[in-house]
């Protein structure tokens, strides 16, 4: 009885000590300059070099989390902690300005997502040649593409695939991943032939070693990609300090080269 | 509701064969006196320990066409492993394997050796042995092991969303239309579904519990 006593007691002061800890980090991170990001997974190769330049120009410390933009919304509306997001949608930064919980004004539509169809390099398919006709080809088993109902470049995917007329042959094909590079992933482990995928990720490595074939932008609705700044950022000024330099030349010249085509010039 | 039959139908697929493979599993566990038998025990247990991030790789990589599984499948049935049932059923085996090895184990061992000693006396096989003394007496840790598998099966995740593909009817599993209705904002969907997993689980474990405190016994006991 004794014994079990001490190890509640033992538990009961863990919390607390955890408090102290956190809260000892909490006045330490108040402290810096430092902005924090949450940014769509596809961006991540860009977004580092992104921050790397801007922490060069500025000094300031740029964090950035990625992960699917639909969590990221779930997470912003419940108080998470970012200065800065870039979903992989315009609607849920419009969504977000809409609920009051976005600096007004701030939202900028930072790039167009495009699509193609991808096959690793030892395809049995062509989708260099065959472009469309490759996902009818009989030894594409399974198409890989991002999940329609909820990410918007599988929704781009299934509205290219209706609007080339092919949607009804392909449809018993798909396979749905969480989010575009989970897509990827299936065709790249081989337990899908093709996927449909984003540019900025066919031509990064891993890869860019393997086939891919541009989806003509105007086979779907324009995948518009939005940030913004968030009203309880901690570092306001910072936050649109960075968002100033992904508008300015430099920034879009270097999203352009990670394959989001910039959206002022369509 | 597709979505949750589906997953109570892998659950109780899973839980059919957690319940065979883990049988013999937890006999030699429980029983051998091999000194590297510690390291099987580390075996059994990873799966606890491991991130379902980890298992569902390994899994889609072994499942794939360069995997060895993958290239049997293949050669069987003309078609992946990956995106289907039958995939599900194998990666969720691995996934919940410990909970049902482990409560078998634990009761195996407490089965009093005196009579196993008795049953081997009176020259009884051990097999014999098995189906009239120790599965008797563990009974407690056979349901354990049965509820704990088909319930952590119905709340697995992670393994799911790696290996799935998320095909409606064949691999959309509970846990992932909850998860796919929050990413699409349907709140309120989702919340109903999530409700009805929750008091079903509440319901199976408390089902484990009774058993184990022997509030009610769900067999006869003989004299």
């Amino acid at each position: 009885m004794t014994n079990q006593k001490s190890v509640w007691l033992r538990l009961l002061k863990l919390p607390s000590l955890l408090t102290v800890l956190l809260l000892a980090q909490g006045g330490v991170r108040g402290q810096g300059k430092e902005v924090r990001i949450a940014a769509a997974a596809d961006l991540k190769f860009a977004m580092e070099e992104l921050a790397g330049q801007f922490e060069k120009q500025t000094g300031t410390k740029v964090d950035v989390t990625y992960g699917s933009s639909g969590n990221f919304f779930s997470q912003l509306q419940n108080g998470a902690p970012f200065d800065l997001f870039f979903s992989a949608d315009i609607d849920y930064p419009k969504k977000l300005e809409a609920a009051g919980l976005a600096e007004p004004g701030t939202l900028y539509e930072y790039a167009v997502g495009r699509i193609v169809i991808w096959t690793p390099a030892d395809a049995k398919v062509d989708v260099v040649k065959e472009g469309w006709r490759a996902l009818l080809d009989e030894r594409v088993q399974k198409i890989a593409i991002a999940n329609p109902e909820h990410a918007p470049y599988g929704r781009a995917a299934v509205g290219a695939m209706q609007k080339a007329g092919i949607y009804d042959q392909v449809k018993a094909k798909l396979v749905y991943g969480e989010n575009i590079s989970q897509a990827a992933q299936f065709v790249q482990s081989g337990n899908a032939q093709a996927g449909i995928i984003a540019l900025s990720l066919a031509i990064l490595p891993p890869m860019n070693d393997g086939k891919r074939w541009g989806i003509p932008a105007e086979l779907h609705a324009p995948i518009v990609q939005g940030a913004i700044v968030l009203r309880n950022a901690k570092n306001k000024g910072t936050a649109l300090a960075f968002l100033e330099f992904v508008k300015s030349d430099a920034g879009r010249a270097l999203l352009s080269k990670y394959g989001f085509a910039a959206s002022r010039k369509k | 509701m597709d979505a949750l039959w589906l997953s109570m139908k892998l659950a109780a697929c899973v839980a059919t064969i957690l319940l065979l493979l883990g049988m013999p599993v937890a006999y030699w566990l429980a029983y051998s006196n091999w000194r590297g038998k510690f390291l099987l025990e580390s075996v059994v247990a990873l799966p606890l320990v491991l991130p379902p991030t980890v298992l569902g790789f390994y899994a889609l990589v072994a499942m794939g066409p360069r995997g060895p599984l993958g290239k049997l499948w293949i050669a069987l049935f003309g078609h992946g492993l990956a995106f289907t049932f039958a995939g599900l059923i194998l990666a969720s085996v691995l996934y919940s394997f410990p909970f049902a090895v482990q409560p078998l184990i634990a009761s195996f061992e407490s089965v009093d050796r005196k009579l196993l000693d008795a049953s081997a006396v009176l020259g009884a096989g051990s097999l014999r042995t098995f189906w009239r003394v120790i599965l008797p007496l563990s009974l407690p840790g056979v349901v354990t092991a049965i509820v704990l598998s088909f319930a952590h099966t119905l709340g697995e995740f992670g393994v799911v969303l790696m290996v799935g593909g998320n095909l409606a009817g064949v691999t959309r599993t509970v846990s992932i239309d909850i998860f796919d209705r929050v990413q699409s904002l349907e709140y309120g969907e989702a919340n109903r579904m999530a409700l009805l997993l929750l008091m079903i689980s509440f319901a199976v474990l408390s089902v484990v519990y009774a058993v184990n405190r022997r509030v009610w016994t769900p067999w006869a006991a003989k004299s």
